[in-house]
């Protein structure tokens, strides 16, 4: 029997690596890529490198350093982390690699976790680069070797971009052979190759030009971009990454119902394959281009029409055929099959939907966790700046801030503290206080503070350090004392850090200790000057993992005036009931008890043991 | 209801289970047995999971597909089952399911933050069951009492999968002996006793 096991899609690529041989990886935490470093983790008796670095660029960085001697070597993101490494890479694909270097970038199409739908594949054509856009969790892992072959073959960068489906799927994976790491690092000096000074820059820009061109070539025939034609059909459609098996089901529906047949080329290999797409144009009436995002593919398929002056009807994006927003499924792809080449059915599908049931649903937020300690920060902080000050806020589960007010501005990782020292030097006159997370901090909200202190902003900096990078799924970071290869190293202190960079009001206080963060935060508002309050409390979840438990609280019927102030409160475990007009506390309470604090009549108590 | 569940032996068998619930209640464990189960008994499958931010409490779907070799999503009115752990959350997802499918509900309701603030109104439990029943064949009942009578709440994840093993193309013993290899091993005999409480609230 084959050797077969159901895997995570981020597993599944954490295993491709393997099997290419990695000797190095880094990466930042981000939805939905941080599965594959997570599971590197676990593996035991490593014979390749894993860290956790602080931020994308300097995991690009790193990798590119690996590479340099030699040894392959890649880098994890999100699509979004892309943007912050945009430096390394746009030039180290002038510079090229030694050992193969695969950059992970994995997109978010329908922001399921992430503040924007940017499309990797667009930086792998501004940079110059070779891309992977899998289809299947099986493709990726398959793809990996393939793609540590190309890139040392044309000594490039390669970029690897999953989507959401793939990196969150799972599926039953064929396993291969782990061959083990790939060599010894050596860096051979060569400036003419490593020192992108402009005349060796120069020299590079033309042969990388090129070079994109071999690789499309070689790519043409790999086994990510197939051609089916169909001789009895003047329809086609071409379809890339995972829009290629929502389509490819789409069609077998379409064909089973009815007598249509369809030419399909399958592009998961970029630079796009020339020679393919002026086959299925040339064989084809019409051609439907379905992929997700951005109209790569459409582009070109546009051009090479274009220059080889070929008539076929092209239709896509550009010609509404297909969404340019949220992931594609099946049922789009079939709807788009049938509106593009005319095959609608009777609008029996669109009345039984209307037939749907009339109750209506609340909506279901996802929130702070019961006991969150970001929750306490954050009614501090409302406490004492009131409602008309304004709360810049970050990246990671506090932005769920949102829903206690205090969350006013999202943009990107660092950007709270940086976007409040902007608005105070533009000349806003109401009070500033950020909030930014540990993880966050270390990796680029540490500059931000620096600019803010240097250039003599007057706001409060509330860093909400609960001991791990949350959100994404409790990864370890600077401030936490361990590495991702499980060793024990340097625990940053935060307070030291801002003190270096100057910062003259620093206040450390517990979470659940109320009356102190309201103290700290008081004496923030009236200081002039950059403020800082750092607010300490391990995240709930890791706590509980750890085995910690608090004694719950309840809610005195008689002592409750139905206030709500609890309730306003926002924590899982505090209901209101309508009837009876009181608050109660459900088995959700981990025992925090900052809503002891906060209420006004005493009415909240540890339960008795 | 035994003539219902499908012939393990077909090969060629296409099987959409929905699992749908709030982040936190171990959908994603529910899915992971039944993924699991499928590669055992050599089966494609196909899985998608939510994974981010909804798990926050947020309102989670996870789907799989077993017999499937091309996209994870199940399209709209073709799942075979749906597995709501919790009731709102069922109703939310039917529209994945096909006429007269079946669904397994937990009738043990999760409030959401919008619903214990008072801001919005939880719909009526009956309300929710008769309306999936003009549609589908119902099968409601409490999993996270019942899990508390077999030792733990928290195993109401594994009521549910014991309930839809009289359904799903995968074998009982397949199905238990993964569920044996994911939770921790303390907690085996509270997880088979969840398992056949949920599997005989069917059979009764």
């Amino acid at each position: 029997m084959e050797n077969k096991e159901y895997m995570l899609g981020n597993s599944a690529i954490a295993r491709g690596l393997l099997e290419g041989g990695v000797g190095f990886v880094s990466g930042y935490p981000g939805t939905p890529s941080s599965e594959i470093i997570d599971t590197l983790r676990t593996v035991e008796e490593k014979d390749f490198y894993v860290e956790w670095s602080v931020n994308e660029k300097v995991a690009v960085e790193a990798a590119i350093g690996a590479a340099f001697t030699g040894i392959r070597s890649a880098a994890t993101m999100k699509h979004v982390g892309l943007n912050v490494a945009a430096d390394p890479l746009m030039t180290v694909s002038y510079s090229g690699i030694e050992g193969g270097l695969i950059i992970i970038s994995a997109d978010d199409p329908s922001f399921h976790s992430s503040q924007n739908e940017q499309d990797s594949r667009r930086y792998a054509e501004f940079a110059l680069l070779p891309c992977f856009d899998p289809s299947t969790p099986q493709e990726a892992k398959d793809m990996i070797p393939y793609a540590f072959e190309i890139s040392e073959k044309y000594k490039k960068v390669v970029i690897f971009r999953p989507t959401t489906r793939i990196c969150h799927g799972k599926s039953d994976i064929k396993l291969g052979e782990i061959p083990g790491k790939s060599g010894e690092a050596n860096f051979e000096k060569d400036t003419s190759r490593w020192v992108m000074l402009p005349q060796n820059a120069k020299r590079r820009h033309p042969v990388i030009i090129d070079l994109q061109k071999e690789i499309q070539k070689e790519l043409e025939e790999s086994p990510w971009n197939t051609l089916e034609l169909k001789n009895t059909s003047k329809l086609g459609i071409i379809a890339s990454g995972i829009a290629s098996a929502y389509t490819k089901e789409a069609i077998k529906e379409i064909e089973n119902k009815t007598k249509n047949e369809f030419s399909f080329l399958k592009i998961c290999a970029y630079p796009a394959p020339e020679e393919k797409i002026k086959k299925i144009l040339k064989h084809c009436d019409t051609v439907l281009i379905i992929e997700e995002l951005e109209p790569i593919v459409e582009d070109r398929v546009r051009i090479i029409a274009q220059q080889n002056k070929i008539k076929t009807e092209i239709l896509g994006k550009y010609t509404n055929h297909v969404s340019r927003v949220n992931e594609l499924n099946t049922d789009i792809c079939k709807n788009s099959i049938e509106n593009a080449f005319g095959l609608k059915e009777s609008a029996s599908l669109v009345d039984e939907a209307n037939n749907e049931t009339e109750i209506e649903l609340p909506v279901r937020p996802p929130t702070l966790c019961p006991g969150c300690s970001h929750r306490a920060a954050f009614q501090a902080m409302k406490d004492i700046f009131g409602r008309s000050a304004i709360y810049p806020g970050d990246i990671g589960c506090y932005t769920l801030g949102i829903q206690n007010g205090t969350v006013d501005t999202t943009v990107c990782m660092g950007a709270s503290i940086s976007i409040a020292a902007g608005m105070s030097k533009a000349g806003e006159k109401k009070h500033i206080c950020c909030a930014i997370g540990d993880s966050t901090f270390f990796h680029s909200g540490m500059n931000s503070l620096m600019n803010a202190i240097y250039n003599k902003a007057d706001i409060t900096v509330s860093i909400l350090d609960n001991r791990i990078t949350a959100m994404t799924g409790h990864q370890p970071n600077p401030g936490v004392g361990i590495t991702a290869m499980g060793e024990e190293t340097y625990s940053v202190s935060i307070e030291e850090l801002c003190k270096a960079m100057g910062a003259e009001f620093i206040r450390v206080v517990s979470a659940y200790d109320y009356d102190s963060c309201k103290t700290a935060f008081k004496e923030a508002k009236s200081f002039r000057g950059v403020s800082v309050v750092i607010v300490k409390q391990a995240c709930a979840i890791v706590e509980r993992k750890a085995g910690v438990r608090r004694t719950p609280y309840y809610v005195k019927t008689d002592k409750c005036k139905g206030c709500k102030r609890c309730v306003n409160f926002g924590c899982p475990a505090i209901e209101y009931d309508n009837e009876t007009a009181i608050a109660t506390i459900n088995s959700q309470c981990n025992g925090c008890g900052v809503c002891a604090y906060i209420c006004s009549f005493d009415a909240i108590l540890e339960v008795e043991k | 209801m035994k003539n219902e569940k499908l012939e393990t032996e077909d090969k060629n068998i296409k099987y959409d289970i929905i699992i749908c619930g709030v982040g936190g209640q171990g959908a994603i464990l529910a899915s992971d047995v039944f993924g699991r189960a499928a590669v055992v008994q050599n089966y494609n499958v196909q899985a998608a999971e939510t994974h981010g931010m909804a798990q926050r409490g947020g309102s989670v779907e996870n789907h799989v597909r077993i017999g499937a070799t091309e996209g994870s999503l199940i399209p709209e009115k073709s799942g075979d089952i749906l597995i709501g752990l919790e009731p709102a959350e069922a109703l939310r997802y039917t529209h994945l399911l096909k006429d007269d499918g079946i669904v397994i509900l937990n009738t043990n309701k999760v409030l959401p933050t919008t619903v214990t603030s008072g801001k919005s109104k939880y719909p009526d439990l009956d309300e929710i069951i008769n309306s999936l029943k003009t549609k589908y064949k119902v099968y409601a009942f409490n999993a996270t009492e019942k899990a508390k009578e077999a030792g733990n709440r928290q195993a109401m994840n594994v009521v549910m999968i014991g309930a839809s093993s009289n359904f799903v193309p995968l074998e009982e013993e397949v199905l238990k002996s993964c569920i044996k290899k994911i939770i921790p091993p303390k907690t085996v005999d509270v997880n088979m006793k969840a398992f056949e409480m949920g599997k005989k609230q069917i059979e009764n």
